[in-house]
């Protein structure tokens, strides 16, 4: 019977099923959990998935490869719903272009914040300078930073994960944050989110308020575009001073 | 669905395409994003089936980000060298981002509504 199991364990794990099947499964158990907290921040779901998947192919001995090859089309589409944030944009617009100043002096100093704060502090604890460059740009979305990485000399793999552990901090810190600072309005808890922390500070946001969604997208986007624009000007600033 | 789906699909190809052709620094997605954002303001919104499709794929935006959070596996060394800087870096960088951009609203906010106290 045990040489049955390993021929089907060598099938499936060469195989993308697994992969896919195991991303969706961790996902909906980590959901499962964070309704059943009453939508507590700290059982953020990208967190609780990831921890659960790290530990499973770890385990198994499974490469990191192996399971992307199965789990990228899951990945695949981060591109579509990143086109699909110009619908709840396009809901908001109204509210948005009546903010339109609060949002552009938000965006430049969250930006400026953003970026200048990772890479000083990160210097200021000693991390080494391809650390600091991969740090430059965890703001936002992943193949924006990723692209920026790469530019500047970083490690574009490394500035994926920083990315990702950056939009949970946000996604789970957020709320602590503006109700410490007794900021109710959800259009500029949305803004700020977005720009701390890109698309999982998003999907947050999205699940608690529908206009704060469609500022954290608005606040995403743009500061996106922005990073892409100021990191490569200030890198070479940042690796001279 | 489907066709909503071509929709979307079809502006994220327009958006790499113009990417890649005239060198921007701004991902292929982005570009769509805003694209579709100018033609729904041309057409007046988006149809039910678009509408839908989005929010189906908005709703479990998570999910997506899970297969690039698993690579932490890859790292694990470099996390475990320099992980003080790293942790303290990602915290404080995050927490004042969060403080300065919504700072920065209220007071430009409150300055062009004197009479607002929120």
């Amino acid at each position: 019977m045990t040489p049955r199991i390993n021929e089907i364990w060598v099938y499936l794990s060469a195989s993308p099923l697994l992969g896919l099947t195991i991303t969706l499964l961790a996902y909906q158990g980590a959901f499962w959990i964070y309704q059943r907290s009453g939508s507590n921040p700290l059982a953020n779901p990208v967190l609780i998935a990831v921890t659960a998947l790290v530990g499973f192919l770890t385990l198994t001995a499974t490469s990191y490869e192996t399971y992307f090859a199965g789990a990228q089309f899951v990945h695949f589409l981060l591109g579509p719903a990143t086109v699909a944030l110009a619908i709840p944009l396009y809901t908001q617009f109204r509210r948005v272009r009546a903010m339109l100043l609060p949002v552009v002096v938000g965006l430049l100093a969250g930006s400026l914040t953003a970026v200048l704060s990772a890479v000083l502090v990160g210097r200021l604890f000693g991390a080494s300078l391809s650390t600091q460059l991969s740090l430059a740009p965890k703001s936002v979305t992943t193949p924006i930073a990723m692209g920026i990485a790469e530019r500047i000399g970083g490690i574009p793999s490394l500035t994926a994960v920083l990315v990702i552990v950056t939009g949970i901090i946000g996604a789970v810190g957020a709320r602590y944050v503006f109700d410490a600072m007794k900021l109710r309005d959800p259009a500029i808890r949305g803004f700020a989110i977005g720009i701390a922390s890109h698309g999982i500070g998003t999907a947050r946001a999205f699940q608690v308020n529908e206009q704060s969604g469609a500022f954290a997208a608005l606040a995403m986007g743009l500061n996106g575009a922005l990073t892409a624009l100021l990191v490569p000007l200030l890198a070479g600033w940042l690796t001279a001073a | 669905m489907i066709s909503a789906l071509t929709v979307l699909l079809i502006f994220q190809l327009i958006g790499e395409v113009l990417a890649r052709s005239l060198d921007l620094p701004v991902p292929g997605p982005v570009i769509g994003m805003l694209l579709l954002f100018l033609a729904l303001l041309l057409r007046g919104g988006p149809g039910d089936g678009l509408r839908t499709t989005g929010q189906n794929l908005l709703q479990h935006l998570s999910l997506l980000f899970v297969p690039a959070g698993t690579g932490i596996m890859v790292h694990l060394h470099r996390v475990a060298d320099e992980w003080p800087a790293l942790l303290l870096s990602l915290l404080i960088s995050t927490l004042a981002t969060l403080v300065v951009t919504a700072l920065a609203m209220k007071l430009c906010q409150r300055a062009a509504h004197p009479g607002d106290s929120q």
